[in-house]
């Protein structure tokens, strides 16, 4: 389904600021996989979203996607695979149009754009029952422009628009961090509810162990470019968050770096 | 007075053309744009060089708007492709079309007066149509002849021009296409993560913009009778007048609503334009002035007026919770 062979990438090359962001990752994803990716801050977890997206070519190795080699395709056009939500709630839609017009441009993900109206009735009606599936009121609000909505409104929307066309591969990148608790809950009720429903392969990045733990069927644990532990299915299962510190101190032979990561909620 | 407000109708009528391109870039591409004061000379200069060598001005006309398209593309281009800065784009488009232009025209100004225009082939249909009559009748039943126009065809022409102009651009705005567009503005980064190539819709939005504002050029110079080199000098200016003095009086969410606000716009400029030329200590070349202080009004204005408005809420805020 997905698979990144011995994915190199190095910002800042030769300069007293290089920073290794990726070193030798090898991993292979099957179709449904659910994998959480934890780290600390700079741990390159970030940046190994962003090779999946396309918005950072590695130096060396190779990402495919479904067989197809996707390590050149530019980020626009490999993002018909794949569906992504930003940690910025501001990011994922557009402010100044309205719901209806926010989701039409996600439906030109896998299509072509064209020349033909882009709300019809029969759109609307679609839109309406995807919405409605949130439980948040947003199907009675289809002409709101999105800028009037809340941080955890957006971010819903973001998460809606970014799986209801059923990408090959949905990224989300620390979707819920920049959320208050309440709404914290709210958005990762929905991820939960929407990745089972369309059952998307799902690379979600967390700095919180609990959700780490509680979320998908993979853990990868992530520090200075490299994945330095993981943990699949059962093994998972019966994980806990004293484990993986106690792994990370083992492996590393230090603490975890980040506070972020510690507190754990 | 009353003929100076049918001109000054007329006139805002062809400048609208142009204010609906200025749209285009500046709120929809969030693009400030400095081609349009050099293709707005391109599309009069590509007409009335064509006119004046016996093409038919319908051609002529398309191919003036289709100059300005290519324009506007190079923009785009040298924005999208080159990594220039907008404003850098624009001004360098600007200069380069000053001498295109030139090269174009052959000469700083062309005459168009004894030519056959659009304008004078829709005068001969108004007439072998006799439409006049009709328009005159009511104006004439009232006894009001005095204040009707010397001519309705200009007038009216210019009106159903403009109506079929907008209608097509909220066709196209609204197509997926054109949301998209409009989303290109608004926030990039969403819209090239749902598979949508910016750069094309920026290049091909500048196109539009700068095709329309082309258009609206060889509309002027048949309308005026003659193209001048410096006809497009704080053309951009205009533009933005026109689209903010539409959207604080007239403006609202919708896009159709938006577009009529632009065309109303453009034509409550154009009276303010005339009727400033009616003072008598102002002369003809203090209009760039004018236009300048009115579109700083109407951008600082706003701004205040909101400052203002949160000052008195929370001072209200405060002297309540005094009091209470």
């Amino acid at each position: 389904m997905l698979s990144l062979n011995e994915i190199h990438k190095t910002f800042y090359p030769n300069t007293p600021d290089e920073r290794l962001a990726l070193v030798d990752v090898n991993q292979k994803l099957e179709a449904g996989d659910f994998v959480t990716i934890i780290g600390s801050n700079g741990a390159g977890k970030s940046t190994l979203l962003n090779t999946l997206a396309g918005s950072i070519i590695p130096d060396e190795g190779e990402v495919s996607i479904d067989g197809r080699d996707v390590t050149r395709l530019p980020e626009q056009k490999r993002a018909a695979y794949i569906g992504r939500v930003f940690q910025d709630p501001m990011a994922g839609t557009a402010p100044g149009m309205t719901i209806e017009e926010n989701m039409v441009i996600s439906l030109g993900r896998t299509k072509r754009r064209s020349l033909f109206r882009g709300v019809s009735k029969q759109l609307r009606e679609r839109f309406r029952e995807h919405l409605a599936t949130l439980e948040i009121g947003l199907e009675d609000r289809l002409n709101t422009k999105v800028g009037l909505l809340s941080g955890g409104e957006r971010q819903a929307l973001s998460l809606l628009m970014a799986t209801f066309t059923e990408p090959k591969i949905l990224l989300l990148d620390e979707h819920t961090a920049a959320l208050d608790p309440s709404k914290q809950e709210l958005i990762l009720r929905l991820t939960r509810e929407l990745v089972e429903k369309h059952s998307l392969t799902t690379v979600m990045v967390t700095h919180q162990m609990e959700q780490a733990i509680e979320f998908g069927n993979r853990l990868w644990m992530m520090d200075e470019g490299k994945i330095i532990f993981e943990a699949n299915d059962d093994e998972k299962d019966e994980l806990t968050v004293p484990d993986l510190l106690q792994n990370f101190e083992n492996i590393r032979g230090k603490r975890m770096a980040s506070d972020r990561a510690l507190l754990s909620k | 007075m009353i003929t100076s407000i049918y001109g000054a109708i007329e006139s805002g009528l062809i400048y609208a053309i142009m204010a609906l391109g200025v749209y285009i870039s500046f709120r929809l591409l969030d693009f400030p744009d400095l081609t349009v004061d050099g293709s707005f000379v391109t599309g009069g200069a590509v007409t009335s060089v064509m006119i004046v060598n016996g093409t038919d001005p319908f051609t002529a006309t398309i191919a003036g708007a289709i100059a300005g398209f290519f324009a506007g593309c190079i923009t785009g281009l040298l924005h999208t492709k080159g990594n220039i800065n907008p404003l850098l784009a624009g001004i360098l488009m600007m200069i380069a079309l000053y001498s295109i232009n030139l090269r174009i025209m052959g000469q700083p100004n062309i005459p168009l007066l004894n030519e056959h225009t659009l304008f004078t082939t829709l005068n001969n249909w108004w007439e072998a149509l006799n439409l006049e009559a009709i328009f005159m009748a009511p104006f004439h039943w009232l006894g009001i002849a005095d204040f009707a126009p010397r001519s309705f065809y200009a007038l009216m022409s210019l009106l159903v021009l403009i109506i079929i102009v907008k209608k097509l651009m909220d066709f196209f705005l609204r197509t997926e296409a054109g949301t998209t567009l409009r989303a290109t503005g608004d926030n990039q980064k969403m819209v090239r993560s749902f598979s949508a190539n910016t750069s094309l819709y920026i290049i091909v939005g500048m196109g539009v913009s700068n095709m329309l504002v082309a258009f609206s050029g060889a509309m002027v110079v048949q309308h005026s009778g003659f193209a001048d080199i410096n006809l497009g000098v704080g053309m951009i200016i205009i533009g933005l007048a026109s689209v903010i003095i539409g959207e604080v009086l007239f403006g609202k969410d919708k896009i159709v609503r938006m577009t009529l606000a632009v065309i109303l716009g453009a034509i409550v400029y154009r009276i303010i334009y005339s009727m400033a030329l009616r003072i008598d200590f102002l002369e003809a070349s203090d209009m760039k002035l004018i236009t300048a202080l009115i579109v700083v009004v109407a951008l600082v204005f706003p701004h205040w007026l909101g400052q203002t408005n949160a000052k008195n809420q929370y001072k209200k805020s405060k002297a309540k919770a005094a009091s209470g």
